[in-house]
């Protein structure tokens, strides 16, 4: 793994150390719990449409079902959370199994609408199968994590937890992603007649990362259920699948640093500006939560037609254009 | 008597089968026309349906607009939104990839689900049906005369788009473009604008699928997704491109959906059609009216 990824690493561990001193408030370092989810989402995401080059729309349902596997196991079995986290993880690798090997057999937009229907359907049973979801009003009590002896029954150390898990998923992913599955995935990604003309297993590998990106969101879903100790099926719905490939697509799907930066600015970028307009309250402009779907799609929009790439590209490109210029006044002092 | 009540009951599902699958098959119709020219699944297909729906519902509640001149507008705003839609974010892109078009149609599709939540609220909003609510009485089941005002629209559209893509010059350039595109420019068609003409039919009949449906349904912003993946579901179902397919594909959908309703669980309703398009795409993604050998020409 180059070295560069371990300095990421260790960079986001600090800046993660530090900021509950920066940060008092609770209902921030909340955003932040929620932000460190979806990034592990996203992760994962990323995975599977930067290196395999596939979509999926129906990724809110893998998400959900970690939840509801920690919900119903611990309320109703009164498991463990972590074997219920275990199970669930399990559990939705093996639906991810069943509907990966079929669906990933499509390209382009019929995988788009597969998943995507997939995930519909996982929300209506969501909704429909009272008996064991609770329906529309959910399941509450659901108990905490205790980390180690640790209750994580506040705010700031399930928000140091979360991003610990995170940067273990990042770890997890890098390693992966400098590894010869990396390597065939890439060669998928660019083409797929051409990589399993040279020997690649294209259709295993593609099934390989599909399970392992609904293992990240199921970890993330158990995670969720576990913070909040609440859930019901209004999170889990096709409008979150379609926001984390928001954030993976204007993050930079063709790279986990991109996927990351997605997550982080998308998840706390509605809270930033109501936030800003509070501030700014007298001008008369009051920023609502309406808005949130016409600054997601106007953003995913710009950032498509004009930098493919993502942010993470175009954070480069500003990077190469400075170094760029530096170069040049070098030179000029120098001759 | 329970022998007779069944039947009814049986002709009552299908009665409501086929007003739900009339709006599948005029989707599945809106996904074919921008198929065909440009090899794109357009997700923002739903949302042209939900802003027919809530525009119709501004003109004739809030302005009170008799229903023809409203309908006309109404196609003509969707349309100009779907022509939009084609002309900033279809056309500009430069050689893209599957992956990038559907991220851009998705994109649009968030902006107009946002953009109706800002105009129209969260909340579902009623219309008034085109002609009275008095239900006709079929052996013993009853149907609505707003059902059949869909069933005819549908067969309006049907009959209008045979006309035009088989006998008008502009008709045969848009087939001549989605069977052989540069073989079509190189004969004198200007295949952009092609392109453009089927984003504006795509988004127009849309807007009359959204405005007959929403006396029934009660239109909100957050409808579009659904009825955009059982839309394609009927695409998928019919054969993709196949315009015949669809609307066969579409009315089958809506029954087996309201048979599924009627007789297993109302619950999983909205399941079943989803559930038909996931095993047809498993199995047969050329769908049950494509064939098999004009499918392999297209990328799944």
């Amino acid at each position: 793994m180059d070295h560069r990824n371990y300095i990421g690493l260790v960079i986001i561990a600090v800046i993660i150390a530090f900021i509950p001193t920066l940060v008092k408030n609770d209902y921030y370092i909340g955003i932040l719990v929620f932000t460190a989810l979806n990034c592990l989402t996203a992760l994962g995401l990323c995975l599977l449409m930067g290196y395999a080059g596939q979509i999926s729309l129906g990724h809110a349902a893998f998400f959900g079902l970690g939840a509801y596997s920690t919900a119903i196991l611990t309320v109703n079995l009164g498991w463990s959370p972590w074997i219920a986290m275990g199970a669930g993880a399990c559990l939705t690798a093996v639906i991810a199994l069943i509907i990966g090997v079929p669906a990933l057999r499509l390209k382009g937009h019929y995988l788009a609408m597969a998943t995507l229907g997939f995930g519909a359907i996982v929300n209506i049973v969501f909704v429909a199968a009272v008996g064991l979801t609770g329906g529309p009003s959910g399941i509450s009590g659901i108990p905490q994590l205790n980390f180690l002896g640790i209750e994580l029954n506040t705010d700031k150390s399930f928000f140091y937890f979360s991003w610990a898990v995170v940067i273990l998923g990042l770890f997890l992913a890098l390693n992966l992603i400098h590894s010869r599955v990396g390597r065939g995935l890439r060669a998928i990604h660019d083409s797929q007649e051409a990589a399993s003309s040279l020997g690649v297993n294209t259709s295993k590998y593609k099934i390989k990362i599909f399970v392992l990106s609904a293992a990240y969101a199921s970890v993330a879903g158990s995670l969720y259920a576990s913070f909040i100790n609440y859930i019901d099926p209004g999170p889990f719905d096709v409008m979150h699948s379609v926001l984390l490939v928001v954030m993976v697509a204007v993050g930079g799907m063709h790279n986990i640093w991109g996927a990351m930066i997605g997550a982080v600015l998308l998840s706390i970028l509605p809270e930033f500006l109501s936030a800003l307009s509070d501030y700014f309250g007298g001008i008369g402009i009051a920023y609502k939560s309406d808005y949130d779907m016409l600054i997601y799609g106007g953003i995913l929009l710009v950032i498509m037609l004009f930098l493919p790439g993502g942010l993470y590209e175009g954070i480069q490109r500003l990077l190469q254009a400075s170094r760029n210029l530096i170069n040049r006044f070098k030179m000029r002092a120098f001759s | 008597m329970s022998s007779g009540g069944s039947f009814t009951d049986l002709l009552q599902f299908i009665f409501m089968g086929l007003q739900r699958g009339s709006i599948y098959a005029m989707v599945a119709m809106g996904f074919n026309m921008i198929y065909n020219s440009t090899g794109i699944i357009n997700l923002a297909q739903g949302e042209f349906v939900v802003l027919g729906g809530l525009m119709m519902v501004t003109l004739t509640m809030g302005l009170n607009l008799s229903i023809p001149f409203a309908l006309m507008i109404t196609v003509i705003f969707v349309t100009v939104i779907g022509i939009l839609m084609e002309r900033f974010t279809i056309n500009p892109v430069k050689s893209p990839t599957v992956l990038r078009l559907i991220i851009i149609t998705v994109a649009v599709s968030i902006l107009l689900k946002g953009v109706a939540m800002c105009f129209w609220g969260k909340e579902s909003h009623y219309m008034r049906h085109f002609t009275g609510t008095e239900p006709f009485e079929i052996m013993g089941a009853t149907i609505l005369p707003q059902t059949l005002w869909i069933i005819g629209i549908l067969l309006v559209i049907v009959v209008g788009f045979a006309l035009f893509f088989n006998f008008t010059m502009t008709g045969k350039s848009m087939r001549a473009c989605s069977i052989n595109r540069d073989a079509a420019r190189l004969a004198g068609i200007n295949d952009r604008n092609m392109v453009m003409l089927s984003f504006a039919l795509s988004a127009g009949i849309g807007a009359v699928a959204g405005s007959i449906i929403t006396p029934i349904i009660q239109m909100d912003y957050a409808r579009g997704a659904l009825l955009g993946i059982k839309g394609f579901g009927a695409a998928v179902v019919g054969g993709l491109g196949n315009s015949f397919g669809a609307v066969v594909a579409g009315l089958l959908i809506g029954i087996v959906e309201a048979l599924g309703g009627g007789y297993i669980s109302t619950h999983y309703m909205d399941a079943f059609a989803l559930l038909i398009l996931l095993v047809v795409l498993f199995i047969r993604p050329s769908g049950i009216f494509g064939s098999r050998e004009a499918s392999r020409l297209k990328e799944f």
